[in-house]
């Protein structure tokens, strides 16, 4: 099975002021400097809307987004645009866009930023049609998401969760106990 | 952009409800045929409108990014999807929600696109639509498939056509309606649905039910037609009708609804309306779009000619089956409750189950039963919050919800004792926000966040002053409490900012060499009475000063106001001078830019504002003629019946072939007479009389050669076609086409398509 729209989301460990202006100042930054090698449009802004995307650079190929969904703030990589390759070039590939938006962030904020996990990161695929979110899926993707993981990360130390509610989205956690760099894997 | 789209139309194919699914279909060749430059752009966008996919803000590929305006670097090379448009720009798809009513299915579903092609957010709009922002033109067939299976479209949700009916959010459970106008908005919605006498209007056509005058829920005096439930006695029988309101609307010149029929029966309400449709469509302004909408025709005329009109229209009108046909179904609307009715816990020590309860619940007529209000910040709720609602009122209710014209969800039949488990399960999800309907519940457009038109930022404003009311919580004074704040981001009041208590709508103003965002305070609008009056405006303020300004009449109408005395009468009895004075320090001693920077930007953007991005709106679309519509159509068919053929279905592919014909000659026919029908025999003998006998339609070279091959194909309607006869006959209907262009493009230098209906 041929997999597209991969989102990469690498969670806050920490505390993160959304409220001020701050951080959409930031995204409003990027957009114009267009930071990323794909297309910045605009920012849009959710932050009265509890649990869900706070703030979005939209983009053409894909969307970054400070995500609170599920009670867990992190930096969402949501790809939208296919992408030519393999599975596991399409799973790396969000987590590198991820990360690589997680260390701007990093550098842009300094003390203010936020801190990420660096022992957790998820995995969805953003389209019922391709991946829905079953059990056969999940098995069908095992390997693909091992291959990834372990390249990504260097080791394969992880253990993979999937999220199993079937409304919901096809989605994985990948948890390790070594940690990893963000350097490294952006 | 989503690779999964072709999966869906295999998976739906056969599956949708018609004419849904073939409407789709129609608009994934046009899109087609929009990328191979068949069709043309100002064509395309109009079409796209009236599928409900619409533009937004810097959709023209540029974009100011408190420095310059800079150009977004789309991919070159690719069309556009209307003049200045950017294929590639994401836009808006509005969602129709005929009355606000939806059942857990379909919010499933519209969390699962809002998810997969949108930003993870439904909105819920002042008339009672749902919007998606920022998807790809690309994928909406796939989520118009995807909606239709749930039986939903968003045909005519946008475009110069009838937009959503709406309708009161407690119809059938309000204690003060006269009956439930459900059944009637049902079938007024259906009748109207792509009905071709509503095809050819200048520009938009809301209409709206109401069932009482005195409450605000359904806005009869601000739309173009507006049903408001009444009953008489005849004989001791109670009949039900409608006072007919007509010619209201908001906009930049705001005009109230007059009465067009004290008592309306129910039996007329569509054969009327189908009237009105086409006086509009006759008369109604079609050039300067500004004075196109309905009011200005009943402006022109005046009421007594427009009804003299309407009237003789619908002698003429042929009878239809349909007209009366729906209310042999009324009854089949009425709801019932899923669990037994019960009685309201008593208020405890949980103050913010106290709170919610006060101002979220509302007694239904039926004992036992009250409906919740669900609250929503700005209109919106993320997709895992939209599945979550579905699921309580799945749990609850048999799936009875509604969305409001304040942007919130109305639950219906909750039984009162479930009422402090349904709080728990709403407060979980994030969706048990106090206050609905009083000042904290801001109603706001979209303005400069996704509007091509905003000037100023109604949602950052918005969401600033509802953050602040909500920090003063319970000290609000109630009579600050009950007051209506409304926000659009320009004069077209999207956000209704006229039938508020206290509205704001955005403008523009250079102080100190720089362009700073401000809004224009509006006072006195009427909520109450369906939007009974209109608010002025008062004085223009810096969007940063906006909350003082709020503060400040806030404290004069605490300090002021006559108990009981309605915002609207204090307004009225103060006086527009005084009201001005009070906010009179906040238009002097702007901060110079170097002080205060943030003073020349908007709330909840922090660029440097210009007006720079604002755009071309689409709010009417282009004004397209009935021709060039039903032109576009014909080549479509022409295209479909060419796939057809390369798939082998030759039959399919001849008569396809030869109805675009028809389809082509029907139009031009129409320019000169409107009525013409679908019957083919009196197209073709229409279109001979007119334009093959008047030799109108002759090729200055080829003479009349092409009409033939629409005669002959129509001499042999029903033959068989082999693979050679099809290809033969679609060569032919190519070419019919082309010379029906070439001779209404004669037509139009010549002056002469302005023919006399028959
Ligand atoms: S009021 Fe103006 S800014 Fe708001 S949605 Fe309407 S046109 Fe756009």
């Amino acid at each position: 099975m041929n997999i597209q729209h991969v989102n990469a989301k690498l969670f806050f460990d920490s505390p993160f002021e959304i409220g001020g202006p701050r951080v959409v100042g930031v995204f409003h930054d990027w957009v114009r400097e267009q930071v990323f090698d794909e297309v910045l449009i605009d920012v849009a802004d959710y932050r009265h809307v509890p649990n869900g995307p706070s703030l979005m650079i939209i983009g053409l190929e894909a969307d970054y987004v400070v995500d609170d969904s599920d009670g867990r703030m992190g930096l969402l990589y949501n790809r939208k645009a296919g992408i030519d390759g393999s599975n596991v070039d399409r799973f790396k590939q969000a987590i590198d866009s991820a990360a690589n938006a997680a260390l701007l962030l990093k550098e842009t904020l300094g003390d203010k930023a936020p801190m990420f996990s660096q022992t957790e990161f998820q995995w969805t695929v953003n389209d019922r049609a391709i991946a829905p979110n079953t059990p056969e899926t999940f098995a069908a993707f095992t390997s693909d998401l091992v291959a990834s993981a372990t390249a990504i990360l260097g080791h394969s130390e992880f253990t993979l969760k999937h999220h199993d509610d079937p409304r919901r989205l096809f989605s994985v956690t990948v948890s390790t106990i070594k940690s990893f760099d963000f350097a490294e894997i952006a | 952009m989503k690779t999964s789209n072709s999966l869906w139309r295999d998976r739906l194919s056969g599956k949708l409800p018609e004419p849904l699914g073939e409407e789709i279909d129609n608009f994934e060749s046009e899109i087609e045929l929009r990328k191979q430059g068949k069709i043309e752009d100002k064509i395309f966008a109009e079409t796209r409108l009236r599928r409900g996919a619409y533009g937004q803000r810097y959709d023209n590929g540029t974009r100011y990014d408190g420095e310059q305006t800079r150009e977004i670097p789309y991919p070159p090379g690719k069309n556009t999807k209307g003049p200045g448009t950017v294929w590639d720009a994401p836009g808006m798809v509005r969602i129709k929600i005929p009355y606000g009513g939806l059942n857990p299915e379909q919010l499933e579903v519209l969390a699962e696109l809002a998810e997969e092609y949108s930003d993870d957010i439904v909105h819920v709009t002042t008339r009672q639509d749902v919007q998606l922002h920022f998807v790809h033109i690309d994928d909406t067939p796939a989520l118009m498939r995807r909606l239709a299976a749930v039986n939903i479209t968003t045909r005519e949700a946008c475009g110069n056509s009838v937009r959503n009916v709406t309708g009161c959010p407690y119809a059938g459970v309000c204690k003060d309606q006269a009956f439930d106008v459900t059944p009637y908005a049902h079938a007024l919605t259906q009748f109207l649905l792509g009905h071709p006498d509503v095809q050819n209007f200048g520009r938009k056509f809301k209409p709206t039910f109401s069932g009482c005058g005195q409450h605000a829920c359904g806005l009869t005096a601000m739309h173009d037609a507006g049903y408001l439930a009444v009953t008489r006695e005849v004989d001791g029988k109670t009949e039900r009708g409608f006072k007919f309101y007509v010619g209201g609307g908001l906009g930049a010149v705001p005009h109230q609804a007059k009465v067009f029929d004290e008592f309306l029966p129910v039996e007329e309400m569509l054969p009327m309306i189908q009237a009105v449709a086409r006086v509009f469509a006759k008369h109604g302004e079609k050039k300067n779009r500004n004075r196109a909408r309905l009011k200005f025709l009943i402006k022109t005329w005046g009421m007594e000619k427009f009804k003299e009109e309407v009237l003789a229209e619908r002698k003429k009108l042929t009878p239809d089956p349909r007209w009366t046909e729906y209310l042999d179904s009324v009854d089949t609307f009425e709801e019932k409750p899923s669990r037994p009715g019960g009685a309201l816990p008593a208020m405890n020590g949980n103050e913010r189950y106290n709170r919610w309860a006060k101002g979220n619940l509302r007694e239904q007529r039926q004992d036992g039963y009250v409906t919740a209000t669900v609250a929503l910040p700005l209109g919106d709720l993320t997709a895992n919050q939209t599945r979550a609602l579905g699921d309580i009122v799945g749990k609850y209710t048999t799936g009875t919800i509604r969305a409001t014209v304040e942007q919130n969800f109305v639950i219906r039949w909750v039984s009162k004792s479930d009422a402090a488990a349904l709080f728990a399960e709403l407060d979980a999800a994030g969706l048990a926000e106090p206050g609905a309907g009083t000042i904290v519940d801001i109603v706001s457009c979209p303005g400069t966040d996704t509007c091509k038109l905003g000037i100023s930022s109604s949602r950052g404003l918005a969401a600033e002053l509802r953050k602040r009311l909500i920090e003063k919580g319970a000290q609000l004074d109630q009579a600050i409490e009950d007051l209506h704040v409304k926000v659009s981001g320009c004069f077209n009041s999207c956000g209704q900012h006229h039938v508020s208590d206290i509205g704001f709508y955005g403008v523009n103003r250079i102080v100190q060499g720089y362009q700073v965002p401000h809004f224009q305070v509006v006072l006195g609008g009427e909520w109450e009475n369906n939007g009974g009056s209109y608010g002025l405006p008062i004085v223009a303020i810096a969007s940063k000063r906006i909350p003082d300004a709020l503060d400040r009449i806030s404290e004069f109408s605490l300090r002021e106001r006559l108990a009981n005395e309605r915002f609207s009468a204090f307004m009225g009895r103060v006086g527009k001078a005084k009201a001005r004075a009070v906010l009179d320090d906040l238009t002097k001693d702007a901060p110079s830019h170097d002080d205060d920077a943030s003073f020349y930007s908007d709330w909840g953007d922090p660029r440097e504002y210009s007006t720079g991005d604002i755009g071309k709106g689409e709010c009417a679309g282009e004004v397209v003629t009935a021709y060039e519509f039903a032109m576009t159509s014909a080549e479509r068919m022409v295209f479909d019946a060419q796939v057809s053929l390369d798939d082998g279905e030759s039959q399919k592919a001849g008569e396809d072939g030869y109805a675009a014909m028809l389809k082509a000659a029907k139009a031009l026919v129409q320019i000169e007479y409107d009525d013409v029908s679908e019957d083919s025999d009196e197209v073709v003998e229409e279109f001979k009389e007119r334009f093959y006998d008047t030799k109108k339609f002759f090729d200055p070279y080829a003479g009349g050669k092409f009409a033939n091959y629409l005669f002959t194909g129509h001499e042999n309607a029903g033959r068989r076609f082999d693979v050679e006869a099809a290809r033969h006959l679609l060569e032919e209907s190519h070419l019919f086409i082309e010379a029906v262009h070439a001779c209404y493009n004669r037509m139009r230098t010549a002056g002469l398509n302005h023919g006399a209906s028959k």
